[in-house]
Parts: structure tokens; sequence; C-alpha cells
């Protein structure tokens, strides 16, 4: 989401907020947030090196949504008819971005000519007639939302593990008439997939455990693809999303006064903070340059400060964007590098992800290891952290960089674990030296940020072998 | 606490009010001193060369407008110290070093040979400029003034001196008033009239907000520039300059055999010359590539028809003759072999060559 985009959507919802009545508010605002989020999916697209995938991978997204949707509706809601009309404007919109082929409108709605109109016609009659047959002759039961949370988990995999995705490249170019052999693992630019497979995922697990709220098909794609989160979240869940959505008002003067200040600060964080820390932050060419370790630390540091600015200035943008629509975002950051600890970092850095992970992987997999297995506290904490905090580094990605990344964390996480038992009976005694008590708390904020700094290096770097080097470097070795 | 929609509007509009009154404020006070806030010299290490660069991210550099800042990052201050004699060299991307290290370039090499002058240690200077016009060399020449220089090496080449091309360097074009002033005190015939005049919206913040990013991220650049050492992008691989040439023989919309004086902006060299004042310079016809390939009987490298060259080569030896001017004439000095993506630049052993020429033109002991 560039800065184009932001203002542009600004612009658009403080129009919508003039324009509309009161009283339109129940009927409309709900199908305009649908089809407003359904072209910006196109809009934001970013170019693909593969014929005509800046237009595939929106309309994937929408149907993956749709047929998500068919698979976990309860058989009541799958019925009602206003699920007709929102499937009538999603084929509406995409034939509407279709057509722009004929107007030369390139680059206006998606960045490259959209395909044929007949093939176009030919992928929304397929999806339509699948839809129709999970809606129709499916139950939402445990099998079948086990398989697409499997498929789900497939694909992410499929797309984020680098051989996989430019294999996966080579085959959609050879298909689209391209050289397959120019096919690279960023071929595959899926807009917001990273995302999107989660809000599915939690709806499907959801569906499974039975506590996903029957939602329809409108209901359901405007929290899959809301598009003020729908490129880097947070990701929502659906129940409480829902009751904003179900909701709608004019606009008051707090939510005003808060959407703007959530919109400068994430403005400011992102387009001149981070931006400009991108010029001095640590990559993979200045690392094997920097003359000196003490320059390495402050490459590093300024590279800490800048995926903090980046990430926390979208969720600003977002939750400002949301809260102007009439949506309340959940907040993602929450100073994380003021905190004392490991713990309490990953308690406020990138919160709603780290809280679907903890509900959907952690808490079943530290059940399931204390309820079937005879394994000692310590050792669950340390299977179930570093498997945590594995898995929250693959979702960056499936490559070695990553997965030390979370496996650094995660020992980091376990080793706290173990200091906060140990030293939790000697807290008194520690807290009544005045020095100690004074000293000790900037001093663990102090090693916490070290430590997800040199976490950094992995992350910052792609490549594992100049990674382990740069932190060789930074201790003035190697 | 409940927002009410008068406290809103009232924070909106006195916003407003005084994002336009800073606006305001900035245009009419014009702060240039601004420019000379630098983080370069004092947090970080100076630059060893003006700043230019077009890939930010690989050269950690970047080209601006600002001749103030562009100073104000030099690794050269106006203060001397006692005991060192100080060389500035002018020039274009040859003497700036297109391709080339620091240490590699004529100014690091001339200033690697550890000369004394009378006793004086002979510390050398890097002041060219990619781009060629001797408009542009003549505004760096006024500025180097103020740095106390004992000399002035001022290295040239035909490219530099057609009239149409003096004021498309950049650093010329968006310092029209600067250089307007140079016209005037020279009286030289530059058409500066033609450049964009800045007016009063354009001197507000947001007129100005290109310059103040620029001037903002030169001095971000210094972290990556003071950590690597590195100021431009040097790719694996580049075009090596053309051997093989076209038979076309103009030059400067000339077709020859004369070249005419009023061509070439031999004022401009004069002003040059005149603006080091009490500074003695060496002025240096630069090294070209010559080539044995296509059409080579007719054209000596992609810049230069024969007929041009080597009458500008006559008139510029016969004007320092006549003005009296220490004057080098290096045009064959280099073999072909070594110039790298142009036909001005050389690579660390072409100018390692120069450098055995020029170094006894400072009459110094070693």
């Amino acid at each position: 989401m560039g800065l184009t985009h932001i203002l542009v959507f600004l612009a658009a919802i403080l129009l919508a907020r003039l324009l509309f009545r009161p009283g339109w508010y129940a009927r409309a605002w709900g199908w305009l947030l649908l089809g407003g989020s359904a072209l910006a999916v196109f809009w934001m697209q970013p170019a693909v090196p593969i014929r005509n995938f800046d237009f595939y991978f929106p309309t994937a997204t929408l149907i993956l949504v749709t047929l998500c949707w068919a698979i976990t509706a309860p058989a009541e809601t799958r019925r009602a008819r206003e699920n007709w009309a929102a499937g009538g404007v999603l084929a509406g919109i995409v034939l509407i971005v279709a057509l722009t082929r004929y107007l030369g409108l390139e680059g206006l709605l998606t960045p490259t000519r959209p395909p044929q109109t007949i093939i176009v016609l030919a992928v929304l009659v397929a999806a339509a007639v699948i839809s129709l047959l999970l809606a129709r002759f499916t139950r939402p039961g445990p099998r079948l939302v086990a398989a697409a949370v499997a498929l789900m988990v497939l694909l992410f995999v499929l797309l984020k593990t680098p051989a996989l995705a430019q294999m996966a490249g080579g085959a959609l170019r050879t298909l689209m008439g391209q050289e397959a052999a120019l096919a690279k693992p960023t071929d595959l630019r899926w807009l917001g997939f990273s995302y999107l497979s989660f809000r599915l995922i939690h709806t499907l697990r959801d569906r499974m455990i039975g506590r996903l709220p029957a939602v329809t098909l409108r209901e359901y794609l405007t929290y899959a693809i809301f598009f003020p989160a729908f490129t880097a979240g947070p990701i929502d869940r659906l129940e409480r999303f829902i009751r904003d959505l179900r909701s709608p008002a004019p606009l008051q003067p707090d939510d005003l006064a808060v959407a703007g200040r959530r919109l400068l600060t994430g403005l400011f964080q992102k387009f001149v903070l981070a931006d400009a820390l991108a010029l001095v932050s640590l990559n993979d060419t200045n690392a094997g340059q920097a003359s000196a370790a003490g320059w390495l630390w402050l490459l590093l540091l300024a590279y800490s400060l800048q995926i903090y600015f980046d990430f926390a200035g979208y969720t600003n943008i977002a939750i400002g964007l949301g809260r102007l629509l009439g949506l309340r975002l959940p907040e993602n950051f929450n100073h994380p590098y003021r905190k004392p600890n490991l713990t309490q970092f990953w308690n406020n850095w990138h919160m709603s992800l780290t809280l679907w992970f903890r509900a959907y992987v952690f808490n079943p997999l530290t059940r399931a290891l204390r309820t079937r297995s005879r394994l000692t506290v310590w050792s669950i904490v340390l299977i179930s952290q570093t498997a945590l905090m594995l898995l929250v580094g693959l979702w960056h990605g499936v490559t070695p960089g990553f997965a030390i990344w979370g496996l650094w964390h995660g020992l980091g996480l376990f080793v706290h674990n173990r200091w906060s038992d140990w030293i939790k009976p000697r807290a008194t005694e520690l807290n009544a030296s005045p020095v100690l008590a004074a000293v000790l708390p900037p001093l663990s904020t102090a090693f916490t940020f070290v430590y997800v700094s040199l976490g950094w290096v992995w992350f910052a770097l792609p490549d594992a072998g100049l990674a382990a080097r740069t932190l060789l470097r930074l201790f003035g070795m190697g | 606490m409940k927002t009410e929609p008068r406290t809103l509007f009232n924070a909106l509009w006195k916003g407003v009010i005084l994002f336009l009154l800073a606006n305001l404020l900035f245009a009419a006070l014009q702060p240039g001193g601004l420019s000379r806030v630098s983080v370069y010299n004092s947090i970080f290490p100076g630059r060893v060369r003006l700043p230019f660069g077009e890939n930010i991210q690989r050269s950690y550099n970047l080209s601006l407008y600002d001749l103030d800042a562009m100073f104000a990052s030099l690794a050269l201050r106006p203060e001397k110290p006692a005991g060192e004699f100080r060389v500035l060299v002018v020039g274009d991307s040859s003497v700036w070093g297109t391709l080339l290290r620091n240490d590699e370039t004529l100014p690091g090499q001339l200033d690697a040979l550890g000369l004394t002058c009378a006793g004086r240690k002979v510390r050398v200077y890097n002041l060219g400029y990619p781009t060629m016009s001797l408009a542009k060399d003549l505004m760096l020449i006024e500025r180097a003034a103020a740095y106390q220089p004992d000399l002035i090496i001022w290295p040239v080449t035909l490219q530099s001196f057609p009239i149409e091309t003096q004021l498309e360097s950049p650093i010329a074009a968006h310092n029209r008033a600067e250089l307007a002033a140079l016209a005037a005190k020279y009286g030289l015939a530059l058409d500066t009239a033609g450049l964009p005049e800045v007016n009063f919206w354009q001197r507000t913040i947001i007129g100005q907000r290109r310059a103040l990013a620029d001037l903002a991220r030169l001095q971000l650049l210094a972290l990556p520039w003071a950590a690597t050492g590195i100021d431009q992008d040097y790719p694996e691989t580049y075009t090596p300059a053309a051997r093989d040439l076209e038979a076309n023989t103009s030059f400067a919309g000339l077709s020859g055999p004369d070249l005419p004086a009023d061509a070439l902006a031999w004022d401009v060299l004069r002003a040059g010359m005149a603006a080091a004042g009490e500074t003695p310079v060496l002025l240096v016809n630069e090294p070209i590539l010559i080539s044995r390939g296509a059409n080579s009987d007719v054209r000596y490298n992609f810049f230069y028809p024969r007929w041009a060259y080597d009458a500008y080569r006559a008139q510029l030896s016969g004007l320092a003759a006549a003005e009296g001017w220490a004057y080098l004439d290096l045009w064959d000095a280099v073999p072909e072999t070594r110039f790298t993506n142009s036909a001005v630049h050389l690579d660390a052993q072409g100018v390692g060559l120069m450098v055995e020429l020029i170094a006894p033109g400072l009459t110094c002991e070693r």
C-alpha cells in the first residue's frame, strides 16, 4: 500500500461519509465496504512477471474467500438471498475490472491489461459452479474443513518456499506461453496472501470447533479482504469484526479525531521515519562492506528501528482508515522495544499474529503435550516455544534465515521462562536493594532490545551464511 | 473524553494556518544556513568527493543541486592547517573518478605520492563533478577560493567547451542566481535568462520539498558512507567506450574543417583562470581515447571528430601560451586500453600515467 493508495482511500472514504445520509447506513454501507475492498484488492496488486497474473491473483483471492465461506457457512446462512447479491456484486466487479482492457485503462485498476473477457467469464462460471455445489451438497463437517485447512497450508508453503515457488512459477509461465526457465522464486507476488490465509484458516478452524458465528457471504468477504488491513494486517477475528460491521453509523467527531491522529502518526512513521531509515539500515550489500563492528551495530540499530516504524506505521494507517470506515481494528504494536523481557516483547509485537499462533498452535500443542506425554514442564515449554516461534519465522518465508530467526526467539523465550521461574522467589530480595531496583529495569529493556536486534540479522540478510558472518563481525570476530 | 466537532474544526484550521505561516516564513527568510548544517566533519567523516550518484541504495550517494550542502559534506574545511600545501583539482567525471575508488582517482593518487612543497605537506582534494561544462567548473573554482588553495589543477576536455553545453550541467541549471552573478562579474556570454527562475512559491517549504528531502538524505547517507567508505555504485560489468565509430564528422552542429572561436566558451575558461585570483592554476588537457577501430581515420573517439579536436588543441595551446598559463597537454598520454566506459574515463593505471606527468609540474621535491 503506497502513499497514493492511502491518499486515494482517505479521499474516497471522506467523500462517501459526506455523501451518505444517516438512513442509508443500515442498507448500503456494508455493500460499499465490500465493493470498495474488492476493487482495492485489484488496484493494490503489484505487477507480476507471469502474464495476466496481476489480474488472476486478486481474482483467486475473491474465489478462495467465496469457497471458504461456502465450506464454513451453516446451512441456514447459505440459503439467505443476500448471498446471491454478494456473489453478483463480486462477479460484476471482476467483470468490470476485466472490461477495462477495452477502455485502454491499463494501470488504473490493474498494472497490465486484463486477460480476454471470455476466459474471465469461464473462470467466474467455474468458480460459481464449485461454490454452488459446495453450498448445496456439503455440510461444514470436520473432514471437509480439515481438508480446506490442509489445502490452505499447502498453498502457503508453495508460495513461501523459494524452490517450490520457482517451480510453480515455471509451470504457470509455461501455461501462459512464457519461458519457464526465466522463473524466479519472487514471481508469485500474490498480494496479501499471508494475511488472507491466516484469516481464512482462523474461520475454518473455528468452524471445526463450532465457535464461528454465522455470517453472510458479504460479511465474510468484507472481513477477509477489508482493504485497510489487507496487505499488512492486523489479523482481526471474525466475531469481533462483524460486531462493528453490523452496526454502521455516521462518522462521529471522536472517530475523526482518533483516525486523524492514527493516520498522521502512521504516515510519519512509514513514509518519513521508516523510509529514511531504510537508506541506512543493515542489508545484504552493506553487511559485507562495513569496515568495523561499530558501524555494523549502527546499521543494525537503524534496521531495528526501520522495521518497527514500517510495520507500526502501516498498522496505524490501517487502524486509522478502519476507524473512518466505522471498524475498530485490533492493535498490533504496543511499544515493544520498551519491554523488559522477550516474553513481553512478543506480547506487544505484531500482537494479532502472535495471538493467532497462540490460539491455533501454542495452546493446542501445549495441551496435547501435557495430556498425552510424560514430558517435564521445562521440556514442554522448550518444545512449544521453539515450535511456535519456528512457525512464526516460517510464516515470513520458508528459508533457513527465517527459520533460524524463529528458533532464536523460541530459545530466547524458553530461557526467559526458566529465568523467570528461577528469579521469582528471589525477587523480594532483589527489590530490597534500591540500586538494583533502579538499575535492573532499564538494563533488562536494553538487553531485550539487543537480543531482538541481533535476531533481526537473520531476518534482514536472506543468506544465512552472510548473517552468521555478520553476527560474528558484530562482536569483532571474523 | 468525547471530542466535540468544534474542537476538531479548531484544531484543523489552526493547523492549516500554522502550516501556511511556516511556508510563507520559509519563503521570505530563505534560511540558506540550513544547507551548511551538516553531520559530515562532525559526527561522521567528510566525503572525499562531491556528492553524486544515481543509485542511492548501492552508492550511498546522491545527486543534488545545493552547492552549500555539497561543499559542507566534503572533508575540506575553509581553515587550512599550518604546514599544508593545499591543491584542489577541479573538473569533470574523469577527475571525480567514475568507476574509480577514492584512492585511485587523480586527486587520490596525487595525494598518495606524499609530496612536500617548500617544507609543507601537499594535500590534494577532489573537487571534480560529473557533467561536462566549463560554467560548472567556474562555479566550483569560484567557491574553491574560500578554501585557501595553494594550487588549482584544472583538467578540461573539448566536450566541456561548446557554448550550448554550458548550462546543461544540473549544477549550473539549478543555480541560476549564482551563475548569473558570475556571468555579470566576468562578462560572460551565457544565456542565464533562459534558466528557470525560482519564484516565491517555489521558495516555500512545499516548493522546496525535493531540495529539503535531498538535504536530509545526504545527511542520512553519512552513516553508510562512513561505515563502508563507498560513494559510488561499482557495477560488476560495464559497456566499454566505443572503439568502432560512426563515420559522422560533425561536432556541436559544425562539420569543419574550421572550428570558429565563438563556438566554444573561451570566455568561461578565461573567467575560470581569473576566478582563481592569485592562486596558480595548472590547466590540463585531459587524455582522450584514441581509437584504432572502424572510422578512426575521421574520429578519435565517440565524442570527437579529428578535425574538431585538432583545432581545439591548437586553439587551447595558443591561448595558454598567449596568456602565459601553466598548461599541460596530455591528450595522447594514455593508451586506449586504459579507458573504461567513456572516452575520457581512465582506469587506475591510466590515472597513474597521468599522475606521473602532472606530479613534476607541482614543482615540489619528493
